[in-house]
């Protein structure tokens, strides 16, 4: 039995932890299961008071439970790539790992008000985009799709929690593939 | 549709270039990386990329800015993103000047740098489909390399196609320059001797004595310094075709020998007694009117009425305008690749100086002309300045300049050059003009050797 595993450090918000885990099981159709993550500070960058997206999923792949059939790391840290400013999260593409960061989805990161709704609406879309990522999607034309780009906090709520049509039916075609392949092994 | 572009990053830090590589690849691009300017321009030499992502500063003796050059060397279209940690307006400056399509300081904000992909990548479609389109077009409206949508024009192309595969004699008028030699050419492709030689002649560049020779070949010893026995046009075209150009300008005696050849298909090599027989189909042009020469006595009537099975008349370009600007972008294409150049586009202002100009010298000037505006353009695109040349040229009667120590003939030549170029080649229009008769002016033409 291979799972889904929503990993994360114990300083992450438990409330949308519970709502990613729910969201991943019911698109993905696997059972997940939660994993405690230590936190991520050996991937901070002094001078940019950020975290590098890439030694932290480095770190993800090292301890990536057997099992695993993905990993998704949830953090609060604010993750960049050296050429960006930022990312939302980072993905191997096609692979196992992933992580998203909470740090730029609350209200109060642009000077606004807390609004929990609309902060737990824009993790599980960024939890949809870096999972899809891992089972192969690259970013869909369709603005509406969680698999579009998005790279400022309109276009990520311009876009609904949940796959285009399209991108839908590759992850279907993906996962009979996946279960032909393991009936055959 | 993203899949078909292809990206380079290049950058010596593996991180940074691993990190952007991943980055476009999760935006559905296929993406290379190269650690090194010298990596990206053997991977350049492999492939043509869409974009390439350069890092400005990298060691090992090519930094960004030569990397750069190097590639579009070798793929001028390219587009090219200097990236740079350090940024100095000098090097931004350079960068451009170089042709950097973009320059990017990092770390650049994801939005920045996903719109300027998306931009580039918009270009490059539209730039793919309008080269599609315009090849599309210019299918449409050319036959073997003669380009036109004049209706006339398409006539006369028509026309060309039907008589392809006969071997009547095809006389073909139009002014200078208005491409008879191409239409001839087409019919000779189109036609079932493609695969046998074109020859062409111009009657009006050779002394009576030589063009005979040039024709009909000689025998060795037929004349001082025929050392050897040399085949004649004729000979050459054998099973082809022989264009023989300006036919109007040809002596009398050479319009016997050629009227015999046409009635007989054989003829004597200069100097010799052995009757050489052809196959070949005769196609003669001229730019002057061969009925009015009949008439003035100056060229053979039988010999007209031989020629004249099959008449094309090709207008001038001044009564086809709707054709420059197809011929323009076909020349500007054709001559930015021959003479290297990266000039790509005509701007709304330059086409319209293009179809205002009256175009004395037809098809041959307007190529003229995008040659000298490609070779002084220093943009990417030719500008009405570009063609400032024209509106100077088409601008009242033009002054004549006489240099001090011109010998009254030199003077003669220029004047009547001159007068030939604003009558539009037109010979009785020209004599008016000049205050003497056509065949004076006819003899002065020849005199002097001018082209016409």
């Amino acid at each position: 039995m291979k799972y889904f595993y929503v990993g994360a450090a114990p300083d992450v918000d438990g409330q949308v932890l519970t709502a990613v885990r729910e969201r991943m099981a019911r698109e993905f159709r696997v059972p997940v299961r939660e994993l405690e993550l230590p936190r991520i500070e050996f991937a901070l960058d002094p001078g940019r008071r950020q975290y590098g997206s890439i030694p932290v999923l480095e770190m993800l792949a090292r301890v990536c439970p057997a099992d695993g059939l993905k990993l998704l790391a949830v953090t609060e840290g604010d993750l960049f790539i050296p050429v960006l400013t930022f990312v939302y999260g980072h993905a191997q593409l096609g692979g196992q790992v992933a992580v998203m960061s909470l740090a730029r989805l609350r209200q109060e990161f642009y000077g606004l008000p807390p609004d929990r709704e609309t902060f737990i609406e824009r993790a599980l879309k960024e939890a949809l985009h870096e999972a899809g990522h891992t089972f192969g999607l690259v970013h869909c034309a369709d603005r509406s799709c969680a698999m579009t780009l998005g790279t400022n906090i309109r276009q990520v709520d311009a876009k609904r929690a949940a796959f285009c049509a399209s991108c839908a039916a590759y992850l279907q075609r993906r996962n009979r593939e996946g279960a032909l392949r393991l009936r055959e092994s | 549709m993203k899949t078909h572009w292809q990206i380079l990053v290049v950058d010596d830090e593996e991180v940074m270039c691993e990190s952007l590589a991943a980055w476009l690849r999760e935006d559905g691009y296929q993406v290379d990386t190269a650690a090194s300017g010298r990596e990206a321009v053997e991977k350049a030499r492999e492939r043509d990329y869409a974009i390439y992502f350069v890092d400005l500063k990298m060691p090992g003796g090519m930094d960004g800015i030569e990397t750069m050059m190097q590639v579009r060397r070798l793929h001028p279209d390219a587009s090219i993103i200097i990236i740079t940690a350090y940024a100095t307006v000098d090097t931004a400056i350079t960068a451009m000047k170089e042709g950097a399509q973009e320059y990017i300081v990092k770390p650049c904000n994801p939005e920045e740098i996903s719109l300027l992909v998306n931009r580039i990548i918009k270009v490059k479609n539209l730039q793919r489909e309008n080269t599609i389109l315009r090849k599309k077009l210019s299918r449409q409206y050319s036959f073997h390399d003669v380009i036109s949508k004049n209706s006339k024009m398409r006539d006369v192309l028509r026309l060309a196609q039907e008589i392809s595969g006969l071997r009547s004699t095809v006389l073909i008028q139009g002014e200078s320059g208005t491409g008879k030699e191409m239409v001839a050419r087409a019919i000779h492709q189109a036609g079932d001797r493609a695969a046998k030689p074109f020859v062409a002649v111009s009657c009006a560049a050779l002394a009576e004595t030589l063009l005979e020779s040039e024709l009909f070949g000689h025998e060795k010893g037929a004349f001082t310094g025929a050392s050897q026995q040399k085949p004649g046009k004729f000979e050459m075209a054998d099973g082809g075709t022989i264009f023989l150009d300006e036919i109007g300008d040809i002596s009398s005696k050479l319009q016997v020998d050629l009227l015999r050849v046409l009635q007989e298909r054989c003829f004597y090599r200069v100097g010799g007694s052995e009757e050489v027989r052809i196959d070949c189909r005769v196609i003669a042009a001229t730019h002057v009117n061969l009925q009015e020469a009949v008439a003035a006595g100056t060229f053979r009537d039988d010999l007209f009425y031989r020629l004249n099975v099959i008449q094309i008349r090709i207008p001038p370009l001044r009564d086809r305008r709707e054709d420059i600007p197809l011929l323009a972008r076909h020349f500007l294409e054709r001559l930015s690749h021959e003479l290297g150049k990266e000039v790509g586009d005509l701007s709304e202002g330059a086409l319209q100086v293009l179809i205002d100009y009256n175009w004395p010298g037809n098809v041959r000037e307007l190529e003229n002309a995008l040659e000298r505006a490609i070779v002084t353009c220093r943009g990417r695109e030719l500008t009405e300045e570009n063609f400032s040349f024209l509106v100077e040229n088409s601008r009242g009667p033009r002054r004549l300049e006489i240099p001090a120590g011109m010998s009254l003939a030199e003077m003669e030549k220029l004047l009547i050059v001159e007068t030939l170029q604003r009558a539009n080649g037109n010979i009785k229009e020209s004599a008016a003009i000049l205050g003497i008769d056509r065949s004076t002016l006819y003899e002065k033409i020849k005199k002097y050797e001018i082209p016409r």
